[in-house]
């Protein structure tokens, strides 16, 4: 098969896996114990605030009509009215995006600058004291809490240390935002590099026993490009995968980092708005994140048919 | 030739119990992981014994005191004793992990075991479940379940049961497909078994090895959740003593009393930490020689 | 007699294990004359394998070498530093391998992996190492090398793929060539071509090869000379003229005898009763005795060193008449 053909069908395949996700982003409102509105809008609204609110998310209609309507809006860039601010919740997301997408993009780069090498020092000295080192790590690093963590860096860094990084804000400029990104994506980066070492350690172990490796050392290649041009370049194949696969975890940490460093982006919009009681913000978050992740998985595997020829053939 | 078929079974079963009571106390990261968490259990179990305060009982005229010999660990910024408040935290917040797998881990492994025997429409449609629960990120979902549902330790074991099924289901569905082809299985189905029966006696025990070593990280991963929803004030209610809300309360302070946020996150660390290093010996010890 | 191309010498490769050192190599000896190629035989976990790797210091990770020599061209190959021995392989000393799917490099183009060598070893340019490449293919008999060179591993045959390991080996002139059971994996008409091509390359280029098989029918097809392996020791030695025609060790009797004869010659179909040792627990004395048809109390222990027949034969067995006898009585012939 060639590899359009193979994008069309991984298309094809996350098509159903989309229109589940929006199923089950409107299916959150109907999780509210009790009446949606009420509970939504608090004790203080008047009855009839409580239900024009029900009839103008026709909260009053039966089940698929419902998500008949919120999939029409939808396809409109309608993600509903944001109680709080009286926009569009849409625009909400679309404008504190760039924020996050260069916090999850620069979290991503850190995130290999410190697990490929780990993994490659730990892969090449299999068994002795470096390899051991470097198994502990993601045993002690999963049980960090992303949040804590970025406060104690906070805490040495911002604080400490002649205050070497700003603590809070996005900066201006594409320098001001990667000096204000620095601290945020570190944290980010730390959290999800401990998964990376461990899957690329075991990756790397796997290649370098493989036979094309022993062909390649057959040809009298230095052990540096039996590692570069030929474990590494099959040991990328998997790495890119399992960062793939971790999205989820990484965005998902980006949310707390936010928090954390009062970065203005998505994930601080969702925890502020979980406290204005601001149910469409909410909703339009849960629902970007989790179709940008879905977007992620198809892009991870048209690299991974990318990098691996294989892939398109079976 | 349904009898063999369990003894088989039995036998499997068995070989891993004996290589579990021969080995444990060689496998230094299970050795380790057992006596790091068993000293947090006791010291949260003998909570009153070993505090000298009410987590809950606040001193306002005694407020961010530093260590001293009757407040250990200092006082937070009501007065309350550092010590006792992260003792009785750890009491909360490993309740409230433990409980929080057993429902995913039921739930997961279930679903699991029927998809990956019965297969067809069964397995479609929780395939393509699984796929929809894994497109959200872990702490967006949560989060937001948490939110629509409410704060609570209730709550909370919703959100992280309609969250954390799926893992479960994977991984025993994978071990279920490849598991039914083994002669064990095909000889009890061709024995007259029931489903029931089979599924229960034959392909629970020898599937359900990886979903319990997975059980023991997700724990780390439900702890780590628990105090993230305390930190964002939605996890456990005050003035129950939890970690999160512990190092929430205590960022406020970071300048002039660091050890308010710091402490509690080292107790969630260590935590963590155990439980990491008994999933690993764990995995070690099931793993068939 | 000029001094052989190789010569082994008690060569010995452990695996150290929790219940144990394995012997996977226990004392084996062997001579490669230039231009000659020795077939390696033996059943599997004879050590013939690990034997070939240890030549160029290509082992598993959990091996090492307990004892012996490897003379390579006057230089012991054991003795050098790693960097020298790493200037040796692909240079001197090419291996193939048994399985050319997994052997290949994945996601390397395979022209690219012919030209590596040239390119990265003998500092060719770009340019240079591709039209070696395509010179190379063109040798092993790939048609449209042109094409082929910018395919990988998975869109080619089996045989195809055998070729381009082939066209690797041959990437740097080396003067010898390990093949282990290169065809192995293939269907017969595949295998017969490419031992066919291995032939000819051998008369053309006078290439020595080193050629392990569990297959008497491609060693005797293949090779001028034979060394049989036992449980981690050469037990004969000899042209494959004279070893198959008249074997003087009990196991490569048994081994001829066992072979499903295609021409007919021969009725009986015999298999070695029992299983070979434990090469973490050997049994002392001849290594063959528990199996022996025709073992002695004088078998049972001592060493059974290689020890020369003379017309270039050697066998460990102390009653190779025996042997000698029973082959004659009733003839083994097996395409040899």
């Amino acid at each position: 098969m060639s590899l359009s053909g193979y994008v069309v069908r991984r298309l094809l395949q996350a098509v159903p896996v989309a229109l589940g996700v929006t199923i089950l982003v409107f299916l959150l409102i109907h999780l509210v114990p009790g009446d949606p509105a009420r509970t939504i809008l608090g004790n203080q609204a008047t009855a009839p605030r409580v239900a024009l609110l029900r009839h103008e998310w026709g909260l009053d209609r039966p089940l698929p009509v419902q998500y008949e309507k919120f999939m029409g809006r939808l396809v409109h860039g309608d993600l509903g009215s944001s109680l709080f601010y009286g926009v569009n919740a849409g625009h909400l997301v679309l404008q504190r995006l760039p924020v996050t997408l260069w916090l999850i993009g620069l979290g991503a780069l850190f995130s290999l600058l410190l697990a490929v090498p780990l993994a490659v020092i730990a892969a090449t000295h299999r068994d002795r004291l470096a390899d051991h080192v470097v198994r502990v790590v993601p045993l002690v690093g999963l049980g960090f809490p992303a949040f804590w963590l970025g406060i104690m860096l906070l805490l040495v860094f911002g604080l400490n240390l002649g205050r070497l990084f700003p603590v809070g804000g996005y900066g201006e400029g594409f320098f001001g935002h990667l000096h204000s990104m620095l601290l945020p994506a570190l944290t980010v980066a730390l959290g999800i590099s401990p998964i990376l070492v461990r899957s690329l350690r075991a990756g790397l172990l796997e290649v370098l026993e493989s036979d094309y490796v022993t062909t390649a050392r057959s040809k009298g290649l230095s052990e540096r490009r039996v590692l570069v041009r030929h474990a590494l370049r099959n040991a990328a194949v998997s790495t890119v995968s399992v960062l793939g696969v971790n999205i989820g975890f990484l965005v998902g940490g980006t949310l707390i980092v936010e928090r954390v460093y009062a970065l203005p982006g998505v994930g601080l919009l969702m925890i502020n708005s979980i406290f204005e009681r601001d149910f469409p913000v909410v909703q339009a978050v849960t629902l970007v994140f989790s179709l940008l992740v879905v977007l992620v998985y198809l892009l991870t595997d048209i690299a991974h048919a990318l990098l691996d020829p294989r892939v398109r053939f079976e | 030739m349904a009898v063999a078929a369990e003894t088989i079974a039995e036998a499997t079963l068995a070989e891993h119990r004996h290589g579990f009571r021969r080995r444990w106390y060689r496998t230094p990261s299970f050795v380790a992981g057992v006596s790091v968490l068993g000293t947090i259990l006791l010291l949260a179990a003998l909570a009153p014994l070993v505090t000298t305060h009410d987590p809950t009982q606040q001193d306002l005229v005694n407020t961010l005191a530093g260590p001293s010999s009757t407040h250990w660990l200092g006082t937070d910024d009501l007065g309350r004793d550092v010590w006792s408040r992260l003792v009785y935290g750890a009491r909360t917040d490993l309740r409230v992990a433990f409980l929080a797998v057993l429902f995913p881990f039921v739930i997961g492994t279930t679903i699991g075991l029927l998809s990956g025997y019965y297969g067809r429409v069964v397995d479609t449609l929780t395939s393509w479940l699984v796929n929809v629960v894994v497109a959200f990120p872990f702490y967006v979902l949560i989060i937001a379940l948490v939110f629509v549902l409410g704060s609570g330790t209730r709550n909370i074991y919703i959100a992280i049961t309609i969250v954390g099924w799926v893992s479960y289901t994977r991984i025993v569905r994978g071990e279920v497909l490849v598991a039914k082809r083994r002669e064990y299985v095909l000889a009890a189905r061709a024995g007259g078994l029931s489903d029931a029966r089979i599924l229960v006696r034959h392909l629970l025990p020898n599937v359900i090895t990886q979903a319990i070593v997975f059980a023991m990280s997700d724990i780390v991963l439900d702890i780590l959740a628990i105090v993230t929803l305390g930190y964002l004030g939605l996890g456990v209610q005050p003035p129950t003593p939890d970690w999160g809300r512990m190092i929430a309360d205590g960022q406020g302070y970071l300048t002039t009393n660091w050890q308010l946020a710091t402490f509690p996150g080292i107790a969630v660390v260590v935590t963590a930490l155990g439980l990491s290093l008994l999933a690993d010996g764990l995995a070690d010890l099931l793993r068939p020689e | 007699m000029s001094a052989p191309l190789l010569r082994v010498t008690d060569l010995r490769v452990e695996f150290p294990l929790a219940r144990g050192v394995l012997h996977a190599v226990d004392g084996a000896s062997f001579d490669v004359d230039a231009g000659e190629a020795l077939g390696l035989v033996g059943e599997s976990g004879s050590g013939k394998t690990m034997a070939l790797r240890a030549l160029v210091g290509l082992l598993p990770r959990t091996a090492r070498i307990a004892g012996g020599s490897v003379e390579f061209d006057g230089v012991d190959v054991l003795r050098i530093a790693e960097d020298e021995r790493r200037a040796l392989r692909g240079r001197s000393i090419a291996m193939i391998f048994q399985e050319p799917m997994t052997a290949l490099n994945p996601v390397m183009r395979v022209g690219e992996q012919i030209g590596e060598g040239p390119l990265v070893r003998l500092g060719y340019g770009r340019r240079r190492a591709r039209e070696r490449a395509l010179e190379l293919m063109r040798l092993v008999g790939i048609p449209d090398p042109e094409q082929r060179a910018g395919a990988y591993a998975h869109e080619l045959s089996g045989g195809m793929r055998q070729r381009v390991m082939i066209a690797i080996a041959l990437s740097m002139e080396p003067k010898l060539i390990l093949c282990d059971e290169p065809t192995t994996a293939l269907d017969v008409t595949i295998q017969d071509q490419i031992l066919k091509l291995l032939a000819s390359l051998r008369e053309r280029l006078g290439v020595s090869i080193v050629f392990v098989s569990h297959d008497l029918a491609v060693i005797a097809q293949t090779c001028q000379g034979v060394a049989v392996m036992y449980a981690g020791q050469v037990i004969e030695t000899g042209s494959v003229e004279t070893v198959f025609r008249e074997p003087r060790h009990p196991y490569t009797l048994s081994l001829l005898r066992s072979v499903p004869d295609v021409d007919d010659v021969r009725e009986l179909l015999s298999t070695i009763p029992g299983a070979p040792p434990d090469l973490a627990d050997l049994p002392p004395g001849c290594r063959f005795h528990p199996r022996c048809p025709f073992v002695q109390v004088d078998c049972v222990d001592g060493a059974f060193p290689l020890r020369p027949l003379g017309g270039g034969r050697s066998t460990a067995c102390i009653h190779h008449e025996l042997a000698a006898e029973d082959a004659r009585r009733e003839p083994v012939i097996a395409g040899g």
